[in-house]
């Protein structure tokens, strides 16, 4: 059996969650539902000096996200010391209050790649999603300015139940548009997207069909020797076994939230865990020491069926939120397997995803008003 | 032999002290490279043709006999991978 401090690495990936404000609403936001109640932020140089700690320890790669970064009037700073320490530095954004000219700043401050995210492959599909209007005009003139500019072109789209049709039109928007990388994303049920999920999760039979398009575009890239690399991330809930999640619990991920909370992984925070603060320890001590990072590192933690199974060592037990999530402890195996005594609750999510007729305007979108509702206490 | 290589656009390759290896760093992914690939990696920087750097590994690493095989069966799988484009 493992015990958890053997062989623990550098943590390679460092993204920073530079604030929860955004704009938009998105009903699959992975920001935590009490996002309203967590509004304090660190200041530039709080954050400057996380990366160097980060980059210290052996960080290589650097998300900034939200929330929508852009918000933070300090990016252009925090992006300049990221390239002085050598971080490859990833922007994540849906693109609004982007400018052309603040893509071509952060190109001299040394950001090495722009991803923006975008709703749908139509104006109104994508609006309607956003919780906005205007915002798919401003994402296509982003898009291009990011690749004008010469970075490379990372675009990513959340796909659920009401876009997954469009399948073949947002890849073919893509190639137009001249995209690099092409990330097709299907919700992940944590945080706003979990409250939405049954609004949200496709059907097997949208699944199946998405994924031949996926496939023939991808044959036919291949056949035309054609660069642009597409990613489709379906949804764990039509597995048997779960996910290795994060590639095992502080292995390799470090997540710092807005306020200075160090997570595992970005939805980590719902877990009934306390986590450390970079404002109190210092980022070795979090990663290598702390019981936050310890809980779930090795295999002693395990119960059954996961602690004599074989597979332990593939997928480490699956996803700890979401065993939280559908069985209230997150010591449990991920239900996705289907060793799991609770996998009834994924076989109902797929029952009622062949039956659900939500539409978006019963979704919850996620604002201030609808994350005080959720707010504890 | 004569084609020039270079990095791809949004690929950034550098030594990790952490990993004691060099590594090739792309949007949202990053590949650690074996000692070969990166001695080879380092030599492409958009001047020097596959048959140069052949001779400038050579020249270095002189006890490894002959490379330009190995080289080029290397540019050739980090084309197909495209990390790096020819010019
Ligand atoms: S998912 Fe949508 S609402 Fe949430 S931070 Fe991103 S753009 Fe904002
Ligand atoms: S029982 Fe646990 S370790 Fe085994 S496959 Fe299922 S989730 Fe993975």
């Amino acid at each position: 059996m493992n015990t958890p401090t053997d062989h623990v690495g550098p943590p390679l990936w460092l993204l920073a969650e530079l604030t929860y404000r955004c704009p938009l609403q998105c009903p699959y936001c992975s920001n935590p539902l009490d996002f309203a109640h967590h509004d304090q932020e660190l200041s530039t140089e709080q954050w400057l000096d996380v990366l160097s700690q980060g980059r210290a320890m052996g960080a290589a790669q650097l998300g900034f996200s939200g929330g929508e970064p852009l918000v933070r009037q300090d990016l252009p700073e925090l992006i300049a010391g990221a390239r002085e320490l050598g971080y490859y530095s990833n922007l994540i954004t849906s693109g609004l209050g982007l400018t052309e000219a603040k893509v071509q700043d952060f190109a001299r401050a040394g950001l090495d790649h722009i991803q923006v995210s975008f709703q749908a492959s139509d104006p109104e599909l994508n609006n309607a999603v956003a919780g906005s209007r205007k915002a798919f005009d401003q994402k296509l003139a982003m898009a291009r300015a990011v690749k004008d500019a010469g970075y490379p072109m990372v675009l990513n789209f959340v796909v659920h139940r009401h876009n997954i049709h469009q399948m073949a039109d947002i890849l073919a928007l893509c190639e137009n548009l001249g995209a690099d990388y092409v990330e097709l994303a299907t919700c992940q049920y944590y945080g706003w997207a979990f409250a939405n999920r049954e609004g949200l999760m496709p059907s097997r039979a949208q699944l199946v069909t998405a994924e031949a398009t996926v496939n023939r575009f991808r044959n036919q890239l291949a056949e035309r020797d054609h660069p642009m690399k597409v990613i489709f991330v379906t949804p764990d809930y039509y597995e048997e076994r779960p996910k290795a999640c994060m590639n095992g619990w502080g292995s390799l991920f470090l997540t710092v939230a807005p306020d200075g909370t160090a997570l595992p992984c970005h939805s980590a925070r719902l877990l009934p865990i306390d986590f450390p603060n970079v404002t109190a320890s210092p980022l070795e001590d979090i990663w290598y020491r702390s019981p936050g990072f310890n809980h779930y590192r090795g295999d002693s933690w395990m119960p059954e069926p996961c602690r004599s199974c074989d597979e332990k060592d593939k997928d480490f037990g699956g996803c700890r939120c979401q065993a939280y999530l559908l069985t209230g402890n997150a010591d449990n195996a991920d239900p996705v397997c289907s060793k799991s005594a609770h996998h009834d609750r994924i076989l109902a999510a797929r029952t009622a995803a062949d039956h659900a007729t939500a539409g978006l305007e019963d979704l919850i979108y996620r604002n201030a008003d609808n994350s005080n509702v959720f707010c504890r206490g | 032999m004569d084609k020039i290589p270079r990095l791809r656009r949004g690929f950034r390759f550098q030594w990790e002290p952490a990993q004691q290896a060099h590594v090739l760093l792309y949007p949202e992914g990053m590949v650690k490279l074996n000692g070969s690939a990166g001695a080879i990696l380092a030599e492409v920087d958009g001047e020097h043709s596959c048959h140069q750097i052949v001779t400038i590994l050579e020249q270095r690493f002189p006890e490894a006999g002959p490379l330009a095989e190995d080289v080029s069966a290397f540019l050739a799988e980090a084309a197909r991978q495209h990390w790096i484009e020819w010019l």
